[in-house]
Protein backbone atom coordinates (compact mmCIF):
# COMPACT_ATOMS: atom_id res chain seq x y z
CA UNK A 1 0.00 0.00 0.00
CA UNK A 2 1.17 3.49 -0.74
CA UNK A 3 1.42 5.83 2.24
CA UNK A 4 1.33 8.93 0.08
CA UNK A 5 -0.08 9.44 -3.41
CA UNK A 6 0.20 12.85 -4.97
CA UNK A 7 -0.92 13.70 -8.48
CA UNK A 8 -0.55 17.07 -10.22
CA UNK A 9 -0.62 18.86 -6.91
CA UNK A 10 -0.65 22.63 -7.13
CA UNK A 11 -0.82 25.47 -4.64
CA UNK A 12 -1.16 29.12 -5.58
CA UNK A 13 -0.91 32.10 -3.25
CA UNK A 14 -1.85 35.70 -3.80
CA UNK A 15 1.15 37.82 -3.14
CA UNK A 16 0.40 41.46 -2.42
CA UNK A 17 2.87 44.16 -3.27
CA UNK A 18 2.84 47.63 -1.74
CA UNK A 19 2.98 50.72 -3.90
CA UNK A 20 5.76 53.10 -3.06
CA UNK A 21 5.41 56.47 -1.37
CA UNK A 22 2.66 58.14 0.62
CA UNK A 23 0.22 58.39 -2.28
CA UNK A 24 0.88 54.78 -3.08
CA UNK A 25 0.11 53.85 0.54
CA UNK A 26 -3.23 55.68 0.31
CA UNK A 27 -4.06 53.92 -2.92
CA UNK A 28 -3.26 50.62 -1.22
CA UNK A 29 -6.08 51.31 1.21
CA UNK A 30 -8.59 50.90 -1.60
CA UNK A 31 -7.10 48.56 -4.15
CA UNK A 32 -4.05 46.44 -3.87
CA UNK A 33 -1.77 44.99 -6.45
CA UNK A 34 -1.18 41.32 -6.28
CA UNK A 35 0.15 38.56 -8.36
CA UNK A 36 -0.49 34.86 -8.18
CA UNK A 37 2.50 32.87 -7.07
CA UNK A 38 2.65 29.17 -7.72
CA UNK A 39 4.44 27.73 -4.69
CA UNK A 40 3.89 24.13 -5.73
CA UNK A 41 3.61 23.50 -9.42
CA UNK A 42 1.92 20.28 -10.55
CA UNK A 43 4.00 17.73 -8.70
CA UNK A 44 3.35 13.99 -8.63
CA UNK A 45 4.97 11.27 -6.57
CA UNK A 46 4.16 8.25 -4.42
CA UNK A 47 5.74 7.01 -1.25
CA UNK A 48 5.47 3.36 -0.17
CA UNK A 49 4.77 2.30 3.39
CA UNK A 50 8.04 2.00 5.32
CA UNK A 51 10.11 4.27 3.10
CA UNK A 52 12.24 7.09 4.43
CA UNK A 53 12.19 9.89 1.88
CA UNK A 54 14.26 13.06 1.97
CA UNK A 55 12.42 16.04 0.57
CA UNK A 56 14.97 18.68 -0.24
CA UNK A 57 15.26 22.00 -1.99
CA UNK A 58 16.34 25.57 -1.43
CA UNK A 59 14.48 27.95 0.84
CA UNK A 60 11.18 28.82 -0.78
CA UNK A 61 11.23 25.85 -3.13
CA UNK A 62 7.83 24.71 -1.85
CA UNK A 63 8.81 21.99 0.60
CA UNK A 64 6.89 23.26 3.60
CA UNK A 65 3.88 24.11 1.46
CA UNK A 66 3.80 20.52 0.20
CA UNK A 67 4.01 19.16 3.74
CA UNK A 68 1.19 21.44 4.84
CA UNK A 69 -1.00 20.13 2.05
CA UNK A 70 -0.09 16.53 2.85
CA UNK A 71 -0.99 17.05 6.51
CA UNK A 72 -4.30 18.71 5.68
CA UNK A 73 -3.41 22.17 6.98
CA UNK A 74 -3.57 23.87 3.59
CA UNK A 75 -6.10 23.19 0.86
CA UNK A 76 -4.52 22.46 -2.53
CA UNK A 77 -5.47 24.75 -5.40
CA UNK A 78 -5.63 21.74 -7.71
CA UNK A 79 -4.59 18.11 -7.87
CA UNK A 80 -5.09 14.92 -5.95
CA UNK A 81 -3.68 14.04 -2.54
CA UNK A 82 -4.27 10.68 -0.88
CA UNK A 83 -2.41 10.06 2.36
CA UNK A 84 -2.93 6.85 4.32
CA UNK A 85 -5.85 6.19 1.99
CA UNK A 86 -7.67 9.39 2.91
CA UNK A 87 -8.09 12.90 1.61
CA UNK A 88 -6.33 14.94 4.33
CA UNK A 89 -8.53 17.98 4.00
CA UNK A 90 -11.87 16.23 3.77
CA UNK A 91 -11.55 13.85 6.69
CA UNK A 92 -9.26 15.99 8.81
CA UNK A 93 -10.03 14.70 12.30
CA UNK A 94 -9.92 11.04 11.33
CA UNK A 95 -6.89 11.55 9.12
CA UNK A 96 -4.65 13.35 11.60
CA UNK A 97 -4.89 10.40 13.99
CA UNK A 98 -2.79 8.43 11.49
CA UNK A 99 0.07 10.90 11.19
CA UNK A 100 2.71 12.48 13.38
CA UNK A 101 4.20 15.85 12.55
CA UNK A 102 7.23 17.72 13.83
CA UNK A 103 7.85 21.29 12.74
CA UNK A 104 11.44 22.10 13.63
CA UNK A 105 10.72 25.80 13.76
CA UNK A 106 7.71 25.80 16.02
CA UNK A 107 6.79 23.99 19.15
CA UNK A 108 3.66 21.92 19.52
CA UNK A 109 4.12 21.49 23.24
CA UNK A 110 2.48 23.90 25.65
CA UNK A 111 5.06 26.48 26.50
CA UNK A 112 4.32 27.21 30.16
CA UNK A 113 3.60 23.78 31.53
CA UNK A 114 5.65 20.66 32.20
CA UNK A 115 6.38 18.34 29.29
CA UNK A 116 4.53 15.45 30.91
CA UNK A 117 1.34 17.52 31.09
CA UNK A 118 1.53 18.07 27.34
CA UNK A 119 2.05 14.33 26.90
CA UNK A 120 -0.91 13.61 29.13
CA UNK A 121 -3.16 15.90 27.12
CA UNK A 122 -1.98 14.38 23.83
CA UNK A 123 -2.58 10.90 25.21
CA UNK A 124 -6.19 11.88 25.87
CA UNK A 125 -6.52 13.66 22.55
CA UNK A 126 -5.37 10.60 20.62
CA UNK A 127 -7.25 8.23 22.95
CA UNK A 128 -4.20 6.11 23.69
CA UNK A 129 -4.90 3.44 26.29
CA UNK A 130 -2.87 3.44 29.51
CA UNK A 131 -1.30 0.14 28.60
CA UNK A 132 -0.27 1.15 25.08
CA UNK A 133 1.05 4.42 26.41
CA UNK A 134 3.17 2.74 29.05
CA UNK A 135 4.59 0.15 26.70
CA UNK A 136 5.26 2.44 23.79
CA UNK A 137 6.23 5.68 25.51
CA UNK A 138 8.51 4.10 28.08
CA UNK A 139 10.60 2.88 25.23
CA UNK A 140 10.56 6.23 23.42
CA UNK A 141 11.38 8.19 26.55
CA UNK A 142 14.31 5.92 27.20
CA UNK A 143 15.55 5.95 23.60
CA UNK A 144 15.45 9.73 23.41
CA UNK A 145 16.75 10.07 26.94
CA UNK A 146 14.16 12.60 28.02
CA UNK A 147 13.12 11.02 31.33
CA UNK A 148 14.72 13.77 33.46
CA UNK A 149 13.09 16.52 31.36
CA UNK A 150 9.49 15.46 31.83
CA UNK A 151 8.70 17.61 34.85
CA UNK A 152 10.25 20.78 33.42
CA UNK A 153 8.24 23.47 31.65
CA UNK A 154 9.00 23.62 27.94
CA UNK A 155 10.27 27.19 28.09
CA UNK A 156 13.15 26.04 30.33
CA UNK A 157 14.43 23.40 27.90
CA UNK A 158 17.32 23.88 25.52
CA UNK A 159 16.62 23.53 21.81
CA UNK A 160 18.06 20.02 21.68
CA UNK A 161 16.06 18.90 24.70
CA UNK A 162 12.89 20.46 23.32
CA UNK A 163 13.36 18.84 19.94
CA UNK A 164 13.63 15.38 21.48
CA UNK A 165 10.46 16.04 23.45
CA UNK A 166 8.70 17.25 20.30
CA UNK A 167 9.64 14.04 18.56
CA UNK A 168 8.30 11.96 21.44
CA UNK A 169 5.09 14.02 21.41
CA UNK A 170 4.60 13.36 17.70
CA UNK A 171 4.88 9.62 18.32
CA UNK A 172 2.52 9.22 21.28
CA UNK A 173 -0.13 7.56 19.12
CA UNK A 174 2.46 5.53 17.20
CA UNK A 175 1.44 6.83 13.76
CA UNK A 176 2.33 4.85 10.64
CA UNK A 177 3.43 8.04 8.90
CA UNK A 178 5.70 10.74 10.23
CA UNK A 179 6.33 14.17 8.70
CA UNK A 180 9.44 15.96 9.85
CA UNK A 181 9.92 19.54 8.70
CA UNK A 182 13.53 20.43 9.41
CA UNK A 183 13.78 18.40 12.59
CA UNK A 184 17.50 18.93 13.09
CA UNK A 185 17.65 22.67 12.49
CA UNK A 186 20.03 24.34 14.93
CA UNK A 187 20.94 21.17 16.81
CA UNK A 188 24.41 20.06 17.83
CA UNK A 189 26.06 16.98 16.36
CA UNK A 190 25.34 14.67 19.30
CA UNK A 191 21.63 15.44 19.38
CA UNK A 192 21.47 15.07 15.61
CA UNK A 193 23.07 11.64 15.83
CA UNK A 194 20.70 10.57 18.56
CA UNK A 195 17.66 11.70 16.60
CA UNK A 196 18.81 9.99 13.42
CA UNK A 197 19.51 6.77 15.24
CA UNK A 198 16.10 6.94 16.86
CA UNK A 199 14.31 7.57 13.56
CA UNK A 200 16.04 4.58 12.01
CA UNK A 201 15.02 2.45 14.92
CA UNK A 202 11.32 3.28 14.78
CA UNK A 203 11.37 2.88 11.02
CA UNK A 204 12.70 -0.65 11.45
CA UNK A 205 10.57 -1.56 14.42
CA UNK A 206 7.18 -0.24 13.29
CA UNK A 207 7.75 0.11 9.54
CA UNK A 208 6.98 3.81 9.98
CA UNK A 209 7.03 5.86 6.79
CA UNK A 210 9.04 9.05 7.21
CA UNK A 211 9.01 12.12 4.99
CA UNK A 212 11.74 14.49 6.00
CA UNK A 213 12.69 17.96 4.84
CA UNK A 214 16.09 19.27 5.79
CA UNK A 215 18.91 21.53 4.74
CA UNK A 216 21.41 19.26 6.40
CA UNK A 217 22.55 16.83 3.74
CA UNK A 218 24.16 14.57 6.33
CA UNK A 219 20.63 13.86 7.63
CA UNK A 220 19.71 12.64 4.18
CA UNK A 221 22.86 10.57 3.84
CA UNK A 222 22.29 8.93 7.20
CA UNK A 223 18.61 8.17 6.76
CA UNK A 224 17.24 8.27 3.25
CA UNK A 225 17.46 5.78 0.45
CA UNK A 226 15.44 8.05 -1.72
CA UNK A 227 15.42 11.79 -2.25
CA UNK A 228 12.94 14.07 -3.94
CA UNK A 229 14.45 17.37 -4.95
CA UNK A 230 12.31 20.42 -5.47
CA UNK A 231 13.12 23.65 -7.23
CA UNK A 232 10.72 26.54 -7.74
CA UNK A 233 7.76 24.30 -7.01
CA UNK A 234 8.73 21.55 -9.42
CA UNK A 235 10.30 18.17 -8.78
CA UNK A 236 13.71 18.15 -10.44
CA UNK A 237 14.92 14.81 -9.15
CA UNK A 238 13.20 11.78 -7.67
CA UNK A 239 15.25 8.67 -7.09
CA UNK A 240 17.88 7.01 -4.98
CA UNK A 241 20.60 9.01 -3.36
CA UNK A 242 23.11 6.57 -4.81
CA UNK A 243 22.08 7.27 -8.37
CA UNK A 244 22.20 11.00 -7.73
CA UNK A 245 25.78 10.60 -6.58
CA UNK A 246 26.77 8.43 -9.51
CA UNK A 247 25.31 10.77 -12.03
CA UNK A 248 26.50 14.08 -10.76
CA UNK A 249 29.24 13.15 -8.36
CA UNK A 250 31.57 11.57 -10.85
CA UNK A 251 35.22 12.19 -10.30
CA UNK A 252 37.38 13.18 -7.38
CA UNK A 253 38.47 16.22 -5.57
CA UNK A 254 42.15 16.83 -4.92
CA UNK A 255 43.19 19.37 -2.37
CA UNK A 256 46.74 20.68 -2.75
CA UNK A 257 48.54 22.67 -0.09
CA UNK A 258 51.41 24.38 -1.91
CA UNK A 259 54.62 25.55 -0.31
CA UNK A 260 53.98 29.09 -1.46
CA UNK A 261 51.24 31.29 -2.86
CA UNK A 262 50.04 30.41 -6.30
CA UNK A 263 47.76 32.02 -8.86
CA UNK A 264 44.74 30.64 -10.63
CA UNK A 265 46.30 31.58 -13.89
CA UNK A 266 49.41 29.47 -13.33
CA UNK A 267 47.30 26.45 -12.37
CA UNK A 268 45.07 26.75 -15.38
CA UNK A 269 48.06 26.95 -17.62
CA UNK A 270 49.51 23.87 -16.00
CA UNK A 271 46.45 21.69 -16.60
CA UNK A 272 45.68 23.15 -19.97
CA UNK A 273 43.81 20.70 -22.16
CA UNK A 274 42.59 18.62 -19.21
CA UNK A 275 39.06 18.70 -17.81
CA UNK A 276 39.86 20.26 -14.45
CA UNK A 277 38.02 22.82 -12.35
CA UNK A 278 40.22 24.73 -9.91
CA UNK A 279 38.81 26.32 -6.80
CA UNK A 280 40.61 28.36 -4.24
CA UNK A 281 40.73 27.10 -0.66
CA UNK A 282 40.69 29.08 2.55
CA UNK A 283 44.28 30.17 2.25
CA UNK A 284 46.25 31.54 -0.67
CA UNK A 285 48.30 28.40 -0.97
CA UNK A 286 45.41 25.93 -0.85
CA UNK A 287 43.61 24.94 -4.06
CA UNK A 288 41.22 22.14 -4.92
CA UNK A 289 40.89 20.54 -8.31
CA UNK A 290 37.75 18.73 -9.44
CA UNK A 291 38.92 15.99 -11.74
CA UNK A 292 37.35 13.04 -13.57
CA UNK A 293 38.70 9.85 -12.03
CA UNK A 294 40.61 8.82 -15.15
CA UNK A 295 42.68 11.99 -15.17
CA UNK A 296 43.73 11.72 -11.53
CA UNK A 297 47.34 10.50 -12.08
CA UNK A 298 47.93 12.94 -14.92
CA UNK A 299 46.87 15.99 -12.87
CA UNK A 300 48.79 14.97 -9.78
CA UNK A 301 51.83 14.21 -11.90
CA UNK A 302 51.84 17.64 -13.56
CA UNK A 303 51.33 19.55 -10.34
CA UNK A 304 53.93 17.65 -8.34
CA UNK A 305 56.49 17.91 -11.14
CA UNK A 306 56.19 21.69 -11.23
CA UNK A 307 55.55 22.91 -7.70
CA UNK A 308 56.56 21.82 -4.25
CA UNK A 309 53.69 20.47 -2.21
CA UNK A 310 53.18 20.45 1.55
CA UNK A 311 50.09 18.31 1.67
CA UNK A 312 47.60 16.61 -0.62
CA UNK A 313 44.16 15.03 -0.07
CA UNK A 314 42.01 13.07 -2.46
CA UNK A 315 38.27 13.08 -1.68
CA UNK A 316 35.02 11.87 -3.13
CA UNK A 317 32.83 14.75 -4.15
CA UNK A 318 30.46 15.22 -1.23
CA UNK A 319 26.72 15.00 -1.56
CA UNK A 320 26.52 18.53 -0.31
CA UNK A 321 28.66 19.69 -3.16
CA UNK A 322 26.60 17.76 -5.68
CA UNK A 323 23.42 19.26 -4.40
CA UNK A 324 24.92 22.72 -4.35
CA UNK A 325 25.90 22.28 -7.97
CA UNK A 326 22.40 21.21 -8.86
CA UNK A 327 20.86 24.19 -7.04
CA UNK A 328 23.22 26.54 -8.79
CA UNK A 329 22.52 25.14 -12.19
CA UNK A 330 18.83 25.19 -11.48
CA UNK A 331 17.68 22.40 -13.75
CA UNK A 332 19.08 18.94 -13.72
CA UNK A 333 19.98 17.83 -17.17
CA UNK A 334 20.75 14.25 -18.04
CA UNK B 1 -15.15 14.60 25.90
CA UNK B 2 -12.17 13.48 27.94
CA UNK B 3 -9.80 15.60 25.93
CA UNK B 4 -11.87 18.73 26.45
CA UNK B 5 -11.89 18.24 30.21
CA UNK B 6 -8.16 17.63 30.07
CA UNK B 7 -7.83 20.94 28.24
CA UNK B 8 -9.61 22.76 31.07
CA UNK B 9 -7.13 21.20 33.47
CA UNK B 10 -4.20 22.30 31.30
CA UNK B 11 -5.56 25.82 31.28
CA UNK B 12 -5.72 25.78 35.05
CA UNK B 13 -2.07 24.77 35.15
CA UNK B 14 -1.19 27.56 32.75
CA UNK B 15 -3.00 30.12 34.88
CA UNK B 16 -1.23 28.86 37.98
CA UNK B 17 2.11 29.24 36.19
CA UNK B 18 1.61 32.99 36.33
CA UNK B 19 -0.07 33.38 39.68
CA UNK B 20 1.19 36.89 40.48
CA UNK B 21 -1.10 38.18 37.73
CA UNK B 22 -3.96 37.05 39.87
CA UNK B 23 -3.14 38.91 43.02
CA UNK B 24 -3.08 42.10 40.99
CA UNK B 25 -6.23 40.92 39.22
CA UNK B 26 -8.17 40.75 42.48
CA UNK B 27 -7.02 44.25 43.35
CA UNK B 28 -7.96 45.70 39.97
CA UNK B 29 -11.45 44.26 40.15
CA UNK B 30 -11.90 45.56 43.69
CA UNK B 31 -10.77 49.03 42.61
CA UNK B 32 -13.14 49.03 39.64
CA UNK B 33 -16.08 48.08 41.82
CA UNK B 34 -15.21 50.70 44.42
CA UNK B 35 -14.85 53.39 41.75
CA UNK B 36 -18.27 52.63 40.27
CA UNK B 37 -19.77 52.49 43.75
CA UNK B 38 -18.60 56.00 44.56
CA UNK B 39 -19.65 57.26 41.14
CA UNK B 40 -23.15 55.90 41.57
CA UNK B 41 -23.52 57.19 45.14
CA UNK B 42 -22.73 60.66 43.80
CA UNK B 43 -25.30 60.27 41.02
CA UNK B 44 -27.99 58.99 43.35
CA UNK B 45 -27.32 61.75 45.87
CA UNK B 46 -30.44 61.96 47.94
CA UNK B 47 -32.71 60.12 45.49
CA UNK B 48 -33.88 56.76 46.71
CA UNK B 49 -34.48 55.13 43.32
CA UNK B 50 -33.57 55.71 39.68
CA UNK B 51 -35.15 53.83 36.77
CA UNK B 52 -36.69 51.49 39.31
CA UNK B 53 -33.38 50.57 40.95
CA UNK B 54 -32.50 51.47 44.54
CA UNK B 55 -28.99 52.48 45.51
CA UNK B 56 -28.50 49.13 47.27
CA UNK B 57 -29.59 47.29 44.12
CA UNK B 58 -27.24 49.40 42.05
CA UNK B 59 -24.30 48.61 44.31
CA UNK B 60 -24.99 44.93 44.06
CA UNK B 61 -25.49 45.29 40.30
CA UNK B 62 -22.04 46.83 39.91
CA UNK B 63 -20.31 44.24 42.10
CA UNK B 64 -22.05 41.31 40.44
CA UNK B 65 -21.44 42.64 36.92
CA UNK B 66 -17.72 42.83 37.49
CA UNK B 67 -17.57 39.46 39.15
CA UNK B 68 -19.57 37.85 36.35
CA UNK B 69 -17.21 39.51 33.90
CA UNK B 70 -14.33 37.60 35.48
CA UNK B 71 -16.11 34.43 34.46
CA UNK B 72 -17.35 35.21 30.96
CA UNK B 73 -14.40 37.35 29.90
CA UNK B 74 -11.59 35.55 28.13
CA UNK B 75 -8.82 36.23 25.69
CA UNK B 76 -9.47 33.53 23.13
CA UNK B 77 -10.06 36.14 20.40
CA UNK B 78 -6.59 37.51 21.01
CA UNK B 79 -5.10 34.03 21.23
CA UNK B 80 -6.60 32.91 17.95
CA UNK B 81 -5.35 36.09 16.30
CA UNK B 82 -1.86 35.53 17.75
CA UNK B 83 -1.77 31.90 16.70
CA UNK B 84 -2.65 32.89 13.17
CA UNK B 85 -0.22 35.77 13.10
CA UNK B 86 2.67 33.62 14.29
CA UNK B 87 1.69 30.58 12.26
CA UNK B 88 1.16 28.41 15.33
CA UNK B 89 -2.32 27.53 14.13
CA UNK B 90 -0.60 24.92 11.92
CA UNK B 91 0.20 22.74 14.90
CA UNK B 92 -3.39 23.05 16.12
CA UNK B 93 -4.83 21.89 12.82
CA UNK B 94 -2.89 18.63 12.90
CA UNK B 95 -4.72 17.58 16.06
CA UNK B 96 -7.78 15.39 15.98
CA UNK B 97 -10.05 17.89 17.65
CA UNK B 98 -12.16 20.86 16.73
CA UNK B 99 -9.97 23.92 16.95
CA UNK B 100 -12.80 26.25 17.92
CA UNK B 101 -14.18 23.75 20.42
CA UNK B 102 -10.81 23.44 22.06
CA UNK B 103 -10.41 27.20 22.22
CA UNK B 104 -13.81 27.52 23.87
CA UNK B 105 -12.78 24.93 26.45
CA UNK B 106 -9.62 26.86 27.16
CA UNK B 107 -11.79 29.91 27.69
CA UNK B 108 -13.96 27.93 30.07
CA UNK B 109 -10.91 26.76 32.01
CA UNK B 110 -9.81 30.36 32.28
CA UNK B 111 -13.32 31.41 33.34
CA UNK B 112 -13.65 28.81 36.08
CA UNK B 113 -10.21 29.66 37.36
CA UNK B 114 -11.02 33.36 37.57
CA UNK B 115 -14.38 32.69 39.16
CA UNK B 116 -12.85 30.61 41.94
CA UNK B 117 -9.60 32.41 42.52
CA UNK B 118 -10.41 35.95 41.47
CA UNK B 119 -14.14 36.62 41.74
CA UNK B 120 -14.86 34.94 45.04
CA UNK B 121 -11.93 36.44 46.96
CA UNK B 122 -12.60 39.76 45.23
CA UNK B 123 -16.23 39.90 46.21
CA UNK B 124 -15.34 38.89 49.75
CA UNK B 125 -12.86 41.77 49.90
CA UNK B 126 -15.42 44.24 48.57
CA UNK B 127 -18.18 42.99 50.87
CA UNK B 128 -16.03 43.99 53.85
CA UNK B 129 -16.25 47.65 52.85
CA UNK B 130 -19.42 48.13 50.80
CA UNK B 131 -23.02 47.37 51.75
CA UNK B 132 -23.72 44.55 49.30
CA UNK B 133 -27.06 42.80 49.57
CA UNK B 134 -27.31 39.38 47.98
CA UNK B 135 -30.55 37.52 47.38
CA UNK B 136 -31.26 34.63 49.69
CA UNK B 137 -33.64 32.91 47.32
CA UNK B 138 -32.22 29.67 45.92
CA UNK B 139 -34.16 30.04 42.66
CA UNK B 140 -32.63 33.41 41.95
CA UNK B 141 -29.17 31.87 42.25
CA UNK B 142 -30.15 28.99 39.99
CA UNK B 143 -31.40 31.37 37.32
CA UNK B 144 -28.28 33.45 37.74
CA UNK B 145 -26.01 30.41 37.30
CA UNK B 146 -27.85 29.43 34.15
CA UNK B 147 -27.69 33.00 32.93
CA UNK B 148 -23.95 33.47 33.34
CA UNK B 149 -23.33 30.13 31.66
CA UNK B 150 -25.20 31.55 28.66
CA UNK B 151 -23.25 34.81 29.02
CA UNK B 152 -20.06 32.83 28.72
CA UNK B 153 -21.30 31.11 25.57
CA UNK B 154 -22.41 34.36 23.90
CA UNK B 155 -19.20 36.17 24.75
CA UNK B 156 -17.04 33.24 23.63
CA UNK B 157 -18.94 33.04 20.37
CA UNK B 158 -18.30 36.73 19.73
CA UNK B 159 -14.65 36.16 20.58
CA UNK B 160 -14.42 33.27 18.16
CA UNK B 161 -15.96 35.42 15.43
CA UNK B 162 -13.50 38.23 16.07
CA UNK B 163 -10.62 35.76 16.18
CA UNK B 164 -11.59 34.04 12.94
CA UNK B 165 -11.52 37.37 11.14
CA UNK B 166 -7.76 37.28 11.68
CA UNK B 167 -7.67 34.41 9.18
CA UNK B 168 -8.62 36.95 6.53
CA UNK B 169 -6.84 40.08 7.70
CA UNK B 170 -3.86 38.45 9.48
CA UNK B 171 -3.78 41.39 11.86
CA UNK B 172 -6.93 42.57 13.55
CA UNK B 173 -5.66 44.22 16.69
CA UNK B 174 -7.84 47.28 16.10
CA UNK B 175 -10.97 45.23 15.64
CA UNK B 176 -10.30 43.32 18.86
CA UNK B 177 -9.93 46.53 20.84
CA UNK B 178 -13.11 47.96 19.38
CA UNK B 179 -14.96 44.74 20.13
CA UNK B 180 -13.84 44.75 23.74
CA UNK B 181 -14.99 48.30 24.24
CA UNK B 182 -18.32 47.75 22.53
CA UNK B 183 -18.99 44.74 24.74
CA UNK B 184 -18.10 46.57 27.95
CA UNK B 185 -20.37 49.44 26.98
CA UNK B 186 -23.38 47.75 25.42
CA UNK B 187 -23.46 44.67 27.62
CA UNK B 188 -24.60 46.82 30.52
CA UNK B 189 -21.38 46.48 32.48
CA UNK B 190 -20.72 50.21 32.67
CA UNK B 191 -24.33 51.39 32.59
CA UNK B 192 -27.47 49.29 33.02
CA UNK B 193 -29.45 49.13 29.77
CA UNK B 194 -32.52 50.51 31.58
CA UNK B 195 -30.69 53.84 31.89
CA UNK B 196 -30.29 54.17 28.13
CA UNK B 197 -32.65 56.43 26.16
CA UNK B 198 -35.70 54.60 24.85
CA UNK B 199 -34.55 54.47 21.23
CA UNK B 200 -31.20 52.95 22.31
CA UNK B 201 -32.94 50.40 24.52
CA UNK B 202 -35.08 49.49 21.54
CA UNK B 203 -32.03 49.13 19.30
CA UNK B 204 -30.21 46.99 21.88
CA UNK B 205 -32.92 44.37 21.55
CA UNK B 206 -31.49 43.49 18.17
CA UNK B 207 -27.96 42.89 19.46
CA UNK B 208 -26.61 40.07 21.63
CA UNK B 209 -24.70 42.37 23.98
CA UNK B 210 -27.16 42.66 26.84
CA UNK B 211 -27.14 38.88 27.07
CA UNK B 212 -23.56 39.10 28.28
CA UNK B 213 -23.83 41.18 31.42
CA UNK B 214 -27.10 43.05 31.84
CA UNK B 215 -29.44 40.05 32.04
CA UNK B 216 -27.55 37.98 34.66
CA UNK B 217 -26.95 41.08 36.78
CA UNK B 218 -30.61 42.11 36.65
CA UNK B 219 -31.61 38.60 37.68
CA UNK B 220 -29.37 38.51 40.71
CA UNK B 221 -30.29 41.98 41.94
CA UNK B 222 -33.96 41.02 41.79
CA UNK B 223 -34.78 43.75 39.28
CA UNK B 224 -36.11 41.07 36.97
CA UNK B 225 -38.98 39.04 38.38
CA UNK B 226 -41.09 36.16 37.07
CA UNK B 227 -41.79 36.57 33.36
CA UNK B 228 -38.87 38.99 32.86
CA UNK B 229 -36.38 36.33 34.00
CA UNK B 230 -37.67 33.81 31.49
CA UNK B 231 -37.65 36.42 28.73
CA UNK B 232 -34.07 37.28 29.56
CA UNK B 233 -32.94 33.65 29.51
CA UNK B 234 -34.76 33.02 26.28
CA UNK B 235 -33.10 36.07 24.73
CA UNK B 236 -29.70 34.67 25.70
CA UNK B 237 -30.49 31.19 24.44
CA UNK B 238 -31.65 32.47 21.05
CA UNK B 239 -28.43 34.41 20.58
CA UNK B 240 -26.31 31.39 21.62
CA UNK B 241 -27.86 29.46 18.75
CA UNK B 242 -27.97 32.31 16.22
CA UNK B 243 -24.28 33.13 16.60
CA UNK B 244 -23.31 29.59 15.66
CA UNK B 245 -24.34 30.27 12.07
CA UNK B 246 -21.84 33.02 11.17
CA UNK B 247 -19.14 31.13 13.06
CA UNK B 248 -19.64 28.00 10.96
CA UNK B 249 -19.76 29.96 7.70
CA UNK B 250 -16.71 32.06 8.47
CA UNK B 251 -14.74 29.09 9.76
CA UNK B 252 -15.37 27.13 6.61
CA UNK B 253 -14.24 30.05 4.48
CA UNK B 254 -11.26 30.68 6.75
CA UNK B 255 -9.86 27.19 6.38
CA UNK B 256 -9.86 27.56 2.60
CA UNK B 257 -8.21 30.93 2.86
CA UNK B 258 -5.60 29.90 5.41
CA UNK B 259 -2.07 31.03 4.81
CA UNK B 260 0.57 29.87 7.23
CA UNK B 261 2.86 32.70 8.15
CA UNK B 262 6.57 32.13 8.30
CA UNK B 263 7.17 29.11 6.07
Amino acid sequence: MNAIEVENLRKEFKSYSSRSGLIGAFRDLFTRNYKIIRAVNDISFTVKQGEIVGYIGENGAGKSTTIKMLTGILTPTAGKVIVNGMNPHKEREKFVRTIGVVFGQRSQLWWDIAVQESFRLLKKVYRVSDEDYRQHMEHIIEALDIGPLLDKPVRKLSLGQRMRCELAAALIHNPPLLFLDEPTIGLDVLVKLKIRQFLKEINEKYNTTILLTTHDISDIEALCERVIMLDEGKIIYDGSLKRLKEKWGEGKQIQFTFAGEITFHALRELTNGLQVIWKKGEQDNVWTAQVPSALLPEVIGRVVARYSIQDMNINEISTEEIIRNIYEEGVVHG
Amino acid sequence: MDKYIEMIRIRFLMMLAYRTNYYTGILIYAINIAAYYFLWSAIYGSKSTMQGMSMAQMTTYVAISWMARAFYFNNIDREIAMEIKEGRVATELIRPYSYLGMKTMQGLGEGIFRLLFLSLPGIFLVALFLPLRFPTDVHTWMFFTLSIALSFIINSELNLLAGIIAFFTLNNEGLLRAKRFVIDLFSGLILPISFYPDWAQEAMKYFPFQGISYIPSMIVTGSFQGQAILHGLLFQLVWCVLLLIPIQLLWRAAKKQLVIQGG
